[in-house]
């Protein structure tokens, strides 16, 4: 089959950038959306053209490394699915298809289809943690955990860290990924020590980094390939405002977990 | 001591106002006031369309009366919608500002919308029609300065003076409309703001908000039609 792509092509991070259309013939419905690219950088790089640039790793849908803007949809669109486990027997012969990269503020693009997501490193490294004792393995289970809890937990753990949350708000919003990191930690007893600063810590790095706010659309929770529900960013809410009751600031500077 | 004590809540209030999701909660519990306003303001109009009682007098007239029996009730209601509404307001600037111009300064080539709404979608837009509304409404039925031969107190008489003018009755209606889409979204939207969500609730709560605007959206906009229909007169 045959497509017509219209690529974000942009040097770095300060030139401006534009859509390129490309042609990419004889491409097989078996590949990848990730696989199809490949083909049509062979086919650039033979012409001495730079190929299109985009981030990837695993291939497998579990890393969260791959990920750009398909005709408007994030990862394109197949629900629950990352783009490179996107194949090509969901679109047309000869359609056509435009990619953009994440647009956020707090994702700066770095070239064409790659964007910088530290801001959500900075947002993990404010409270996505958790204080253990050093030393060997606590015994398996010496700490109960509800099993409804735990699963809920689960859920919320397999946010990828992707950023497809973030690329199809309206408003660039990070709350979905935040919110999926506070609740995996806040369900869980191990996690506890932590628990009020974390919500008002985290909250307030999503801030600093320049996401918008939530305004409960739901687009984030239909694009992302881990189905995180939107239920974890009322969780979220949950959290913060007991936190923003509850908290009290350190009688001293040292001492305490 | 005090002093400091003071302060630390003063800081704490801030701090908690100044996140996007401390304003989403004071968004959500302003919209709530304004919601049951809403509501009481609904019932009591729709005595518009009961016949007058053994006084000679229109219900809906006494209803007024009534309201403005006890004046201490009926400004401690007007003080806290007011400042209900400046706060509703002044967070919706704040987040769209926020969301709107410095969130994502380039936009997209391209969007699909997948899941939100249309009334999710245009929030930012009904809201300011629904305020430039409310200030008409207010300066053509409580202040009657918009309103033809308006006497205060005589409620049915002045509601009819002002319908009977097909373009205030299409613009009550448009803004009525707009009302119940910011409802649309924003009365689900508020349970979620300050956290209210859970798998046997959520599609209830969803459900139950989609059905109360359209009967608030029908029950304000019945009205202008039946005095332009000229079922009330």
């Amino acid at each position: 089959m045959k497509l017509i792509l219209h690529i974000w092509r942009q040097k770095d991070p300060q030139s401006p950038g534009k859509m390129v259309r490309y042609e990419v013939q004889n491409v097989n419905e078996h590949m990848s959306f990730l696989e199809m690219l490949d083909v049509l950088n062979e086919d650039l790089i033979s012409r001495n053209e730079d190929p299109v640039a985009f981030d990837h790793d695993c291939r497998e849908g579990i890393c969260g490394s791959c990920g750009f803007m398909i005709n408007g949809i994030a990862h394109g669109p197949q629900r629950g699915t990352t783009v490179c486990q996107l194949h090509m027997r969901h679109f047309k012969d000869g359609q056509e298809l435009w990619l953009e990269p994440w647009r956020a503020q707090a994702f700066p693009v770095l070239k064409d289809l790659i964007v910088d997501r530290s801001a959500f490193d900075r947002i993990i490294a404010a409270g996505g943690y958790v204080s253990v004792n050093t030393g060997g393995a606590p015994e398996a289970n010496s700490l109960p955990v509800e099993k409804t809890k735990a699963d809920l937990a689960m859920d919320a753990a397999q946010c990828i860290g992707c950023g497809a949350c973030v690329a199809a708000c309206p408003n660039a919003s990070a709350s979905l990924f935040t919110a999926a990191k506070i609740s995996h930690l806040a369900l869980l007893p191990q996690a506890q020590a932590e628990r009020e600063r974390r919500a008002l810590n985290m909250v307030a790095q999503m801030q600093a980094e320049l996401f918008g706010a939530c305004t409960n659309h739901g687009e984030c929770e239909a694009v992302c390939p881990k189905e995180i529900k939107l239920e974890n960013i009322a969780r979220m809410n949950r959290e913060f405002i007991r936190a923003a009751c509850l908290h009290r600031e350190p009688a001293r500077e040292t001492g305490g977990a | 001591m005090a002093t400091v004590a003071i302060n630390q809540e003063a800081e704490r209030t801030i701090t908690f106002y100044r996140s996007a999701v401390g304003k989403k909660v004071v968004m959500a519990v302003t919209g709530f006031l304004l919601f049951g306003f809403i509501v009481m303001h609904l019932i009591g109009n729709l005595l518009i369309y009961l016949p007058k009682d053994s006084n000679g007098q229109w219900p809906i007239d006494v209803y007024a009366a009534q309201l403005h029996a006890i004046p201490e009730l009926l400004w401690s209601a007007r003080i806290i919608l007011l400042v209900a509404v400046i706060l509703h307001i002044v967070a919706a600037w704040q987040l769209s500002v926020l969301n709107k111009l410095e969130a994502r300064k380039q936009g997209y080539v391209r969007w699909t919308p997948v899941a939100s709404s249309y009334a999710s979608r245009t929030m930012v837009w009904s809201g300011p029609i629904i305020l430039l509304y409310v200030i008409y409404h207010l300066l053509d039925l409580t202040f009657g300065a918009f309103n033809p031969g308006f006497e205060f107190g005589q409620v049915h008489r002045n509601i009819v003076a002002s319908f009977t003018r097909p373009p205030v009755a299409a613009f009550y209606i448009i803004a009525n409309l707009c009302l119940a889409f910011h409802l649309y979204h924003g009365l689900w939207s508020m349970c979620q703001s300050v956290g209210i969500a859970h798998p046997r609730y959520t599609p209830v709560l969803k459900m139950a908000s989609k059905v109360i605007a359209v009967a608030i959206g029908i029950g304000f906009c019945s009205i202008p039609l039946a005095v332009v229909s000229g079922l009330v007169r």
